[in-house]
């Protein structure tokens, strides 16, 4: 039991916190093993930054006991901030600061010996020496984001709680993000990361899902998709968006989604589903069975959710 | 191809979408109509540039009734209030000291014999002039007063005695500042003003803007402690407050030729207390503030009163007593009086005390409500 505690970065149950009388998260239970890619997923405002905060020590949970790299989020916030890389959804570091400047500062927050060196090494590691005198407000999206994740590794922490990280990036430097992500963990990083970007949470070892600040699933991805018992159908053919129409509504289907020149539609119960596609099946629609991709699920959580939460 | 032309529609959308904003940020709209209304106020009701009332010492050397007379003539013409009476020379000049007394009135103990035998006494005046502005009324009527005092005291044979020049020699002396010179007075005064608004603006908006950007929240993501933040942000500004004080002592010595009669070392000191006060509301707004602008606006919101009320453009004994209680409740009307006495009357730390724990208090008031909304705002 020990051992298997000491593999845990993060173990909270029951985390709370109310602002006023609205719950913003809602008794979550969450462990988290050491090198591991979490990825954390779930609609705007559905208190995943909350939760997040809780476990960096910023924010105190109103109910719920755990810990944070073996540090109780309620007593040891000190210890646990100095173990833990925090990059905020925005970017939070000083624009009209150079980025040698700010990486330095951040160093002599966080006392990291051999600061010069330890600023050195990590402007090369991000491919930032050639630009390290350039203020940091000038950068372009891709590069804030660097610089963010090269200042949150500054001190070597163990833990690294990403607040949607690639949000506004592009894909190659999204897919540069997400090797150096797994690059990381590899090593023994544990990481947190938020997303709203499906291949990303697919990129992740285990997700959860958060709405109205209840966790409503998690797992490996296909634990997930496994556990959501969606069926999802593919339609092609001519006239989709009248057969769409047509069928939006219709008890026993959840979704109906245009893809390009195709239409997926699914259901969480298999029978009522084929029920009603049956009353519609037309000899000029090809109807295929597929597998539900993450997004489907996801999207079948949240209106679950918004029926029992909301 | 048809240049855009000016369309009416499109510019009442502009119009009506600032309407909306403007209702939305509840303090910039708070302060569109407070500002008026305080300088209304202040401009209006508070600000009297004849000041009347102003407290006297008397050194009543003669208890005859032609020095009753003086005495009462001296009182109805409302521009002196007698609120002392000493028979001690040192007392006397404590009180001018330490601002307690504007005038000094002695009446020799031979004034009544002098009077009657036509040798034209003198009444010595001492004023303190270091704000010419204050006094200068007062000083002139006195002189106008001395023609016509004892018209009803000295009847029929007597009138002789009226004489060309009148029965009293009046003679003024002014302490402090013998020439009047206006900017003996201003520019000491200009310390206190500069370091108001800069210091209260400066760290209003220091803490504002980190909030604003968003790196406030990173900053305490790291192990640093927000008491660290605090004073890391705060300790700079000191040395840029100090930097101002020594410019305007260069200026004032240099360029203005303010006579500077007392301990500088003492002044530094003190300036210590009032930086640190005004950086405390300054920490306070910008807990209030939600963003810069705001900050800036609450900071105009104190920096008015601080210049109009604290006696620095008009004489503090000019103003209606409800004005004299909001300008006592400011830092800067009592760094005022102490940087004046400090440099233009030799004041040392024991005259400078009754204004020191004025500022002293504000300073703890102020710090306490600055660290404690401080706090607030970061869970």
């Amino acid at each position: 039991m020990a051992a298997l505690e000491k593999d845990l970065a993060i173990d909270v149950t029951g985390v709370t916190k109310r602002f006023g009388d609205k719950t913003v998260v809602d008794a979550i239970d969450l462990s988290v093993r050491r090198g591991e890619i979490y990825g954390f997923l779930g609609p705007n405002g559905s208190g995943k930054t909350t939760f997040i905060r809780m476990l960096c020590g910023l924010l105190t949970p109103d109910a719920g006991t755990g810990t944070c790299l073996g540090f109780d989020v309620r007593t040891q916030q000190a210890e646990i901030k100095r173990h833990v890389g925090y990059m905020t959804q925005k970017f939070s570091y000083y624009e009209d600061l150079s980025i040698r400047e700010n990486l330095d500062f951040i160093a002599r927050i966080y006392a990291v010996p051999d600061r010069g060196a330890a600023v050195q090494r990590s402007l090369e590691r991000l491919g930032l020496t050639h630009r390290s005198h350039q203020l940091a407000g000038q950068l372009s999206g891709g590069w804030k984001q660097r610089l963010a994740l090269a200042a949150c590794l500054i001190h070597e922490p163990k833990l690294l709680l990403l607040d949607e990280p690639t949000a506004g990036v592009d894909p190659k430097a999204r897919r540069e993000f997400w090797d150096e992500i797994h690059q990381l963990a590899s090593g023994g990083l544990t990481v947190l990361i938020t997303t709203h970007y499906m291949d990303e949470a697919e990129r992740c070892h285990r997700l959860a899902y958060l709405a109205y600040g209840h966790l409503l699933t998690r797992g490996t991805l296909a634990d997930v998709l496994a556990a959501a018992k969606l069926t999802t159908w593919r339609v092609t053919g001519p006239d989709l968006l009248a057969l769409a129409t047509t069928l939006r509504g219709q008890a026993g289907v959840e979704q109906v989604v245009a893809f390009g020149n195709t239409l997926h539609v699914s259901g969480r119960d298999p029978a009522r589903l084929s029920a009603v596609i049956a009353t519609v099946r037309e000899s000029r629609h090809d109807w295929q069975p597929m597998a539900s991709g993450l997004e489907d699920v996801f999207i079948s959580l949240m209106d679950e959710a918004k029926d029992n939460f909301s | 191809m048809s240049l855009p032309r000016f369309t009416f529609h499109r510019l009442w959308a502009i119009v009506l979408k600032e309407f909306i904003q403007m209702k939305r940020d509840r303090v910039t709209f708070v302060m569109m109509v407070g500002i008026p209304l305080m300088q209304l106020m202040m401009f209006g009701f508070a600000i009297n540039s004849d000041p009347r009332h102003l407290p006297t010492a008397l050194r009543l050397g003669d208890q005859g009734p032609f020095a009753r007379t003086l005495i009462q003539a001296l009182r109805t013409s409302d521009y002196f209030s007698v609120v002392h009476e000493t028979s001690s020379e040192a007392e006397a000049q404590r009180l001018l000291q330490i601002g307690d007394a504007q005038f000094i009135i002695n009446i020799p103990e031979d004034f009544s014999r002098k009077l009657l035998r036509g040798e034209r006494p003198t009444v010595l005046i001492e004023a303190d002039a270091s704000d010419p502005a204050a006094t200068g009324p007062a000083l002139a009527s006195v002189n106008a007063l001395a023609s016509t005092i004892f018209n009803r005291d000295l009847p029929g044979p007597l009138a002789r005695l009226r004489a060309k020049n009148g029965p009293v020699d009046f003679r003024i002396h002014a302490h402090y500042n013998p020439e009047n010179i206006t900017q003996y007075n201003v520019v000491p005064g200009l310390m206190g003003v500069v370091l108001t608004m800069t210091m209260v603006i400066i760290t209003a908006l220091a803490i504002t803007r980190e909030r604003e950007r968003g790196t406030m929240e990173n900053l305490l993501a790291t192990p640093v402690r927000p008491f660290e933040v605090m004073v890391g942000k705060i300790l700079p500004y000191i040395a840029v407050g100090y930097i101002q004080v020594t410019l305007i002592l260069l200026a004032a010595r240099f360029i203005f030729h303010v006579p500077m009669v007392g301990s500088l070392p003492l002044l530094y000191a003190v300036a210590f207390l009032f930086i640190a006060a005004n950086l405390a509301v300054g920490i306070t707004f910008s807990t209030l503030a939600k963003n810069q602008l705001q900050a800036v606006q609450m900071a105009f919101f104190f920096f008015l009163p601080s210049i109009l009320l604290s006696g620095f453009m008009f004489p503090f004994r000019g103003m209606p007593q409800w004005a004299q209680n909001v300008g006592s409740c400011l830092p800067n009307t009592h760094f005022l009086r102490i940087v004046r006495g400090i440099l233009l009357k030799g004041n040392g730390l024991t005259e400078i005390a009754p204004e020191l724990w004025p500022l002293l208090a504000f300073l703890v008031v102020a710090m306490t409500i600055g660290v404690k909304r401080y706090r607030q705002t970061l869970d």
